[in-house]
């Protein structure tokens, strides 16, 4: 991990994030320097240790397979920036999205 | 393939996935139904709408319908196994990531099996099977034609985000078109026998893709593949893996390097054009769902899963066709009739005769089946019923004619064939003495036939067999009633 | 004492008693939040007819003859959570304007059990920061300074709480949003064991971390609360399925046979003279109070920071990318999806959410994952290994839990200077333990009219609710501190 380089405008491509030149500069110095506190990790003996990815483990916590209300379409188009009749509008996609 | 025999040179190897929607009463993470066509963004809730603050919580079923599935295969299904989150923005996605099964599937390996038309047997090796979930549905407006491609804008419905989705991934095993076809059709009939899912490819409940490269035969590294896209039916998978096989022979013929890319079919134009001009390199950015518990199975658990392996399709196919000699179209038909498999086992339990049973079942049943639009196995024709009408049959105790007609009186009305005979004596007549003169009135009545017959016209005897079963009203045993005719026409 | 400055159980004493209706709360504070909320900002939303439909119902049902242990007590609601009907924001533009269509298990069963819903509280925007200056929608002042932060990113409920604009307050922490300003503003702020509190309606910051509490000004409160809400939630699939004691009616009067860890890594010496005496003598105070101090070591808690924030922006990278303009919110147009997500995003977003959604997206992507996400992930199982093997030697752990009393606005411009703030309280939040602060005492720092309060640590195994709700309660009891001052806001504003 030892590179604290970050490839910023990569990372807000992928992020869905418009930047500007400023915030490029900006952003990328200020992650760098956290990138260099974080590097600190590499000094822990984590080879032969179990990741957690939940601190409290569980299992199977799982649900039945009943019908709950679904919420009425008025409540569901009202927070809509953009609907048309039934639907949620879009602007137009582009093939490369998916 | 193609006329200059290139074709042989060579060997096509597919990989194929193909998402099937599970059937469920509710979504794979919330309550809402799953139900198919109904009115846009009514089965949504906060959940499958992605709204701030909500929390996923899986379906226990559709865990079970995919462990059912994988189990039916032959899959491994691992002791702990979890759900991740894929990373990507698309607008008919909620969340903006999907729920999905990176490294840890639900289940893993597996062979499916399935019969070619030549009577040869093939397999594909699973990969994995994993859960995850379905996205919204876009409906493209601006280009005229419905396409993304030139659209304006999208319209976005999302009842069908969140429905439980396994994804199926093989091994590039399928050599052939016709392989491709077959080892979907197992698949489908296995998903539907198991009642996991409803595979209505028109409804969008199975979607596949097939990965096509094509190789000098003997080769073993595989050449550059392409991924078709857009086959809404089994048979344009046929056609589109075809016609994808002889584009890429063409270009490899012609020198032509195969471009590494995506392809839709185009079922009208009956050609796979590019969809893609450049793979974008995907960066799913997967980690575990902090959302979501890991799953664990016991082996103890799996047991109350795992059903009987004797009455899958495949299983059953094989055994009509190796163990019962049926034709493969025969056994298939037989699995693919909901319920059907189930009543010609019963039957043959009693009568030992799977042949016989089977075109009864296949002939008369099903004909009555489609006209009454009763299933052969809620009809009043019992599988002892039609056993003991079989074996009555089997032992030349009834015509064919009489067996037809009884089997349609008792597919209506109930009751015991063999009874139905006894009292209106229906009983197939062979004794030859007991047919001489209705034998003789029948020569009687038509000397042109006869004529005819002496003269060379072999069919005429067909006409006077016929003659005679009528003026029997079909109790006659026809072989005898032939012999008898053969025996009397030969005579000066 | 006027109804409004009682604790949380006494004026549900005096609800359920009919001695007054909650309906009365309900309007005297309304009046009082008309007067003060401008000055202080703990609110960005007054929702005064759930308040009023809210305390009309507890009245009737006190009148049926109910009792209920938060009737009529003014609740807090942090504006991360959603209450159904009223505009829920994350402190976010991208959120500016949306009406939440359901409410949040916290919040429906804080209301359940009788609490007001007065208004939703300011936070760093989507609970990232440590001082409430990360909102985008408006400024919190400290109810003891006004030229301090409250601290963060709780940072409006905990001055609700404190201003006394609300009898309680429900807050989130992530890395330590609930107890830093629950410190800063000399309140109780808890947070339970991670999956205690239903996360259903809270708005996701990093979910495997999230973890909704109470604010108040007693432990008792605090406890009262912590009841009404803890406990398994079918819609919360990492709410825990095990059975809750009652925490509220405490047995135990002084902390004879309780063994207090004091973690030897975080060194006193490192904070200015006058806080680590703060913090001695609140050690001394547990001794006197009859506990039994021991050394603890927590060897990895140095390397909390980091781990934390490679896993809090992971999460929050992805929990965050459902802001695009499609279904609710705001959106910015451009000539194609692809173009919207970016400028909304862009737009929507403040500096400290974008940070923190680049460096998770970074963290997760290919060729990184495993040195950074995985590396983390690791790095937490060894800080949970270092809390469980010192709980073998005590009961509970008493450390800082900030470094510093409030700062003054725009004290901490550099973002990892911010990131300090969560030094003491990040590694319990990545052992998933239930840790509160509770008030310990005062400093004046140098151009500081007033004297600014400081917030005792106390961290309990997992689940031990019960023991560290009842070792807080003899703490406070056994030290009054909350009784030597009162925030200037309360005692010079009338109302």
């Amino acid at each position: 991990m030892s590179s604290t380089n970050i490839d910023i405008r990569h990372v807000a491509k992928l992020a869905r994030l418009a930047l500007s030149d400023d915030e490029v500069a900006l952003y990328g110095a200020q992650l760098e320097n956290l990138l260099v506190h974080v590097a600190e990790l590499e000094k822990l003996p984590t080879a032969d240790v179990v990741a957690t990815a939940q601190v409290i483990p569980s299992r199977n916590v799982e649900r039945d397979d009943v019908n709950t209300p679904s919420l009425p379409r008025a409540l569901v188009l009202a927070g809509a920036p953009q609907a048309e009749g039934v639907y949620f509008r879009v602007p137009r996609i582009i093939a490369e999205e998916g | 393939m193609n006329a200059d025999g290139s074709a042989s040179k060579y060997e096509a190897v597919i990989g194929i996935e193909c998402h099937v929607e599970l059937r469920t009463a509710s979504k794979m993470f919330c309550g809402c139904r799953n139900v198919f066509g109904a009115e846009p963004n009514t089965n949504v809730c906060p959940v499958c709408l992605g709204m701030p603050g909500a929390l996923p919580v899986p379906n226990r079923r559709a865990i079970e319908h995919l462990v059912r599935a994988g189990l039916a295969f032959g899959c491994a299904i691992p002791a702990f196994s979890k759900f991740d989150r894929k990373n990507y923005f698309y607008p008919d996605m909620p969340k903006d990531y999907q729920i999905s099964q990176y490294d840890m599937p639900l289940a893993q390996g597996g062979v499916v099996s399935y019969f070619l038309a030549d009577g040869t047997k093939g397999m594909c090796r699973l990969t994995r099977i994993h859960l995850e979930e379905d996205t919204g549905k876009s409906t493209h407006g601006g280009s005229g034609d419905g396409r993304i491609a030139g659209s304006s804008y999208s319209l976005i419905d999302f009842n069908r985000a969140g429905v439980p989705l396994m994804e199926c991934v093989s091994e590039p095993d399928i050599r052939s078109a016709e392989e491709a076809v077959a080892y979907l059709e197992t698949l489908k009939r296995t998903f539907v026998a198991l009642g996991v899912s409803d595979v209505k490819m028109e409804e969008g409940s199975l979607r596949c893709d097939a990965n096509v490269s094509i190789r000098l035969r003997g080769n073993t590294e595989l050449g550059t593949k392409t991924e078709i896209k857009n086959m809404n039916s089994f048979r344009s998978v046929g056609r589109a893996i075809e016609s994808e096989i002889a584009r890429q022979i063409a270009l490899l013929e012609a020198g032509t390097r195969i471009v590494q890319e995506t392809r839709g079919w185009d079922e009208a134009g009956g050609v796979t054009h590019s969809m893609r001009s450049k793979e974008q390199a995907h960066d799913y950015r997967y980690f575990p769902d902090p959302d979501l518990a890991p799953i664990e199975f016991a082996p103890a658990a799996l047991g109350g899963l795992r059903g009987d392996s004797e009455v899958l399709p495949q299983r059953r196919i094989e055994r009509y066709v190796e163990a019962d000699g049926l034709s493969i179209v025969q056994a298939q038909q037989l699995v693919d009739a909901p319920g059907v498999a189930d009543y010609f086992d019963d039957v043959v339990a009693r009568t030992h005769k799977p042949q016989a049973s089977a075109n009864f079942v296949l002939g008369e049943c099903s004909r009555l089946a489609n006209e009454t639009q009763v299933p052969v196995a809620h009809s009043k024709l019992g599988a002892g019923a039609l056993a003991e009408l079989v074996t009555l049959v089997e032992a030349r105790a009834i015509t064919s004619k009489v067996a037809k007609s009884v089997l349609e009186r008792v597919w209506r009305d109930g009751g015991s064939p063999k009874a139905i005979v006894e009292s209106e004596g229906l009983g197939a007549v062979s004794d030859p003495n007991a047919l001489a003169t209705l034998v003789t009135d029948v020569l009687a009545a038509h000397a042109k036939s006869v004529d005819d017959y002496r003269a060379g016209k072999g069919a005429a005897l067909q006409f006077l067999v016929g003659q005679a079963m009528k003026a029997s009203r079909g109790k006659a045993d026809p072989s005898v009633v032939e012999g008898l005719l053969r025996e009397r026409l030969a005579a000066p | 004492m006027g109804p409004l400055d009682r604790s949380a159980a006494a004026l549900a004493r005096a609800v359920s008693a009919r001695e007054l209706t909650a309906s009365e709360v309900a309007e005297a504070m309304l009046t009082r939040v008309g007067e003060r909320n401008p000055a202080l900002g703990a609110y960005l939303s007054v929702t005064a007819e759930h308040a009023r439909a809210a305390a009309r119902r507890v009245d009737e049902r006190i009148a049926a003859g109910e009792s209920l242990p938060l009737a009529g007590v003014p609740l807090a609601v942090k504006d991360n959570m959603c209450l159904a009907g009223t505009r829920t924001t994350a402190a976010s533009r991208i959120l500016e304007g949306w009406i939440a269509p359901y409410t949040a298990t916290a919040v429906q069963r804080c209301l359940d059990a009788g609490a007001i819903p007065i208004g939703k509280a300011n936070l760093d925007e989507f609970a990232m920061g440590s001082s409430c200056e990360n909102s985008a929608l408006g400024i919190t002042r400290n109810p003891w300074d006004q030229t301090r932060v409250p601290g963060g990113s709780s940072g409006g409920s905990v001055a609700a709480v404190a201003g006394g604009l609300a009898t309680i307050g429900l807050g989130s922490d992530t890395g330590g949003s609930i107890r830093e300003p629950a410190a800063f503003c000399g309140v109780v702020g808890f947070k339970p064991t991670y999956g205690r509190v239903s996360r259903y309606g809270l708005i996701a910051f990093a979910s495997s971390l999230d973890q909704i509490g109470p604010i108040a000004r007693t432990v008792e409160d605090a406890a009262l609360v912590y009841d009404a809400m803890a406990g398994k939630d079918p819609a919360d699939a990492t709410s825990l399925d095990l059975a809750v004691e009652a925490t509220a009616g405490f047995d135990r009067d002084d902390l004879r046979g309780v063994r207090i860890g004091i973690v030897a890594e975080f060194d006193l010496a490192r904070l200015e003279d006058d806080v680590a005496a703060v913090y001695r003598a609140a050690y001394a105070d547990l001794a006197r109070l009859g506990a039994e101090l021991v050394d603890v070591s927590l060897p990895t808690a140095d390397y909390g920071l980091a781990t934390y924030y490679l896993i809090a922006p992971a999460e929050c990278s992805s929990n965050l990318a459902r802001f695009d303009g499609v279904r609710y919110g705001l959106r910015v147009e451009g000539d194609d999806v692809g173009a919207m997500y970016e400028a909304t995003r862009a737009a929507g977003f403040g500096p400290e959410v974008k940070r923190r959604i680049l460096i998770g997206t970074h963290a997760l992507s290919s060729g990184y994952y495993d040195a950074y996400y995985v590396r983390a992930q690791k790095a937490r199982t060894l800080i949970a290994n270092d809390f469980a093997r010192a709980f073998e030697r005590c009961d509970a752990i008493a450390s800082p839990a900030a470094a510093s009393p409030a700062f003054p606005f725009n004290a901490k411009s550099d973002p990892y200077s911010m990131y300090l703030m969560d030094y003491y309280t990040i590694p319990m939040s990545l052992a998933g333990l239930p840790a509160l602060s509770v008030p310990c005492g005062y400093v004046t720092p140098p151009g500081s009219a007033h004297p600014l309060p400081l917030g005792l640590a106390l961290t309990t195994p997992l689940f031990a609710e019960r023991s560290l709700l009842s070792f807080a309660h003899v703490y406070e009891r056994g030290t009054m501190h909350a009784e030597r001052y009162a925030p200037p806001v309360l005692t010079e504003v009338p109302g």
